[in-house]
């Protein structure tokens, strides 16, 4: 006697037919969207390979066909003859003026030091700021606050002139100060730390005026350690910024020995280095490689950051 | 006078907290901008300036090569927005059903290439293009394709500044996209499955309105960044050949500190100003949602 399989058993066998045919079909489009995806990612970071590649590829190789995708003689060649060519200057701060180095590491230290600077007077300004537009009432907080949020409108080519007017008065052209202190204006911080200092309990604060605590100690011992992550997130896109800031620099600066890496570099593009692009990639490289380190120790920070810039917007 | 007193006795220290950074900003944005209005109506050497009325406005929109600007600002912008929006959906789509890990390595991956320079990705870009020896000439003999002279040739190089740009994948466009679709909730796709929707259905009725505020923020930066494009077209071209890629901020740039006609290079400022706050008011308008979910 044979027996037809009951409702069940049938429903359970075309079940587990449909699931397996689903599961093929389900790897089969993840396989496709996972090509997508990885071809997207390597036209998109191709400059950048091509950019190290060139880099360690002779300056011979780099003018001839095919091009070395993958280079067959790598060589640190290009880097020392850029740092040997680049010419030499003294770094011009702190009468430091007698210490003669290749330009090309004055300008890398040049710009470590202004983005360092830049961002430390930033982070600690918008973060003092940020806490008295968010936890104190004082009369004109309103308007102050307001006039913020319409600078954020403005883009910076409005005072871009008048601003060199400033520093042509002030005598600041082709100082570290003509760059650095126009820079430091910038209201966006002040913003992020005022959205977030204002979701910190208030009970803390308090408690440490009860105690006694002066103002300035209050906000250095209970908001800077509450604020921190905040306040991570502004110095890190507040480095970035600085580190590859080009149009002011360049306007502010014209002695070579002052220069910033991304001013160099285009300076270096517009002289007789300018097709040589062996020279030209390691100088490049040079000046991206900090921050793609700086990218990879703080991407937590970077993916935060952004999604904060948005919800704002 | 105690009313003085007791007003600095209870605000001193908040006005300590803020003084820094107003000053700053009173300094070096207040006043220049107040000081941007005042020279796009004057005449401005390094020396002297005097008021011209709306000379300054009318030199600018009657210069062939200010239109000219426009027009090149306007197809690049409009381009680079498009193309944006576009490739950063797309990839934030496609990202949806792969595990966190893998999302955050793709995300990391397009988002690489933004913590360079601008400077530094257009000498990459440069060494592509070069005609002789360029990677992307080479490529494209491969398939037979003959020699294009990318930036040297004055129909050809405004596009290539374009093609530079939309072929790095928008890192920030995939990131927000990818957080916005995570954070759709799953009960509106499993309620529209149960009414049997399909997959189009289901993006185009869920996932695209529900998107909306993301878009609306992506196109107001986008087309700020798009309308302020500088430094690619500086080092690239230089605005040329023959002034067919200046774009308004290579303009700008070129009349202050190199005509050093501060008070044109106003005028234009302001105008570039203008046509910004334009398109995001419009943008605003036609896009802007009270969606909540």
């Amino acid at each position: 006697m044979t027996t037809e399989p009951t409702s069940l058993e049938q429903a359970t066998i075309l079940a587990r037919t449909q699931s397996a045919g689903r599961n093929w079909r389900d790897r089969f489009w993840q396989v496709v969207i996972l090509s997508i995806l990885i071809m997207a990612a390597t036209v998109s970071l191709f400059p950048l390979y091509w950019l190290f590649v060139t880099a360690i590829t002779p300056a011979s190789s780099t003018v001839k066909l095919p091009p070395e995708l993958i280079p067959s003689h790598p060589t640190l060649e290009n880097i020392t003859n850029l740092i040997a060519l680049s010419g030499t200057g003294g770094l011009r701060v702190l009468g430091l003026d007698g210490l003669r180095m290749s330009r090309m590491l004055l300008w890398f230290l040049n710009t470590l030091l202004l983005a360092l600077v830049s961002t430390g007077i930033h982070v600690l300004f918008d973060t003092m700021a940020g806490y008295a537009f968010a936890k104190r009432k004082f009369p004109g907080s309103n308007v102050l606050f307001w006039m913020i949020l319409a600078a954020l409108m403005i883009p910076g080519q409005v005072t871009l002139v008048p601003l060199y007017l400033m520093i042509t008065q002030f005598k600041l052209v082709n100082t570290f100060a003509g760059v650095l202190l126009p820079g430091l204006a910038d209201v966006i911080g002040i913003f992020l730390l005022k959205q977030y200092i204002q979701t910190m309990p208030g009970e803390l604060e308090e408690a440490a005026r009860m105690d006694g605590a002066s103002e300035w100690k209050t906000f250095t011992s209970v908001i800077v350690p509450l604020a921190a992550p905040a306040m991570a997130v502004t110095a890190i896109f507040a480095f970035q910024r600085y580190w590859n800031a080009f149009l002011w620099p360049l306007v502010v600066l014209q002695n070579p020995d002052l220069f910033t890496l991304q001013v160099g570099l285009s300076y270096l593009y517009n002289s007789e280095f300018g097709t040589n692009y062996g020279l030209l990639m390691s100088g490049a490289a040079l000046a991206s490689i900090p921050m793609i380190i700086f990218f990879f120790a703080f991407q937590r920070y970077f993916m935060q950051g952004l999604r904060v810039g948005a919800v704002k917007g | 006078m105690r009313h003085i007193i007791r007003f600095w006795h209870r605000h001193k220290w908040s006005y300590f907290f803020i003084a820094p950074s107003m000053l700053l900003f009173f300094l070096f944005i207040g006043y220049p901008v107040l000081r941007a209005v005042a020279l796009a109506f004057q005449k401005v050497t390094l020396r002297s300036s005097e008021w011209v009325g709306l000379k300054n406005f009318i030199d600018v929109f009657s210069s062939q090569l200010f239109r000219d600007a426009m027009v090149h600002t306007f197809i690049y912008a409009f381009c680079v927005v498009a193309a944006w929006i576009l490739t950063s959906l797309a990839i934030a789509a496609l990202l949806q059903p792969f595990n966190n890990k893998v999302q955050s390595l793709f995300r990391g991956a397009f988002y690489l290439p933004y913590v360079t320079s601008i400077i530094v990705i257009s000498l990459v870009w440069i060494y592509i293009f070069q005609p002789d020896y360029g990677f992307l000439n080479w490529l494209l003999g491969l398939f037979g394709i003959p020699r294009v002279l990318w930036l040297q040739d004055p129909d050809i190089a405004l596009w290539s500044l374009i093609l530079s740009t939309i072929l790095i994948v928008p890192g920030t466009g995939v990131v927000l996209y990818s957080a916005s679709i995570g954070s759709i909730p799953r009960e509106l796709y499993e309620a529209a499955e149960v009414e049997g929707a399909n997959a189009v259905q289901k993006w185009w009725r869920i996932t695209v309105p529900l998107l909306k505020p993301t878009t609306l923020y992506l196109m107001v930066i986008y087309t700020i960044a798009g309308f302020q494009v500088f430094e690619r077209v500086y080092i690239m071209t230089g605005g040329g050949p023959i002034n067919r890629t200046t774009t308004i901020v290579q303009l700008i740039y070129m009349t202050a500190f190199s005509d050093f006609n501060f008070g044109r290079a106003s005028a234009q400022a302001l105008v570039l100003f203008a046509i910004i706050a334009a398109f995001s008011f419009v943008q605003f308008r036609f896009l802007s949602t009270d969606v909540e979910y």
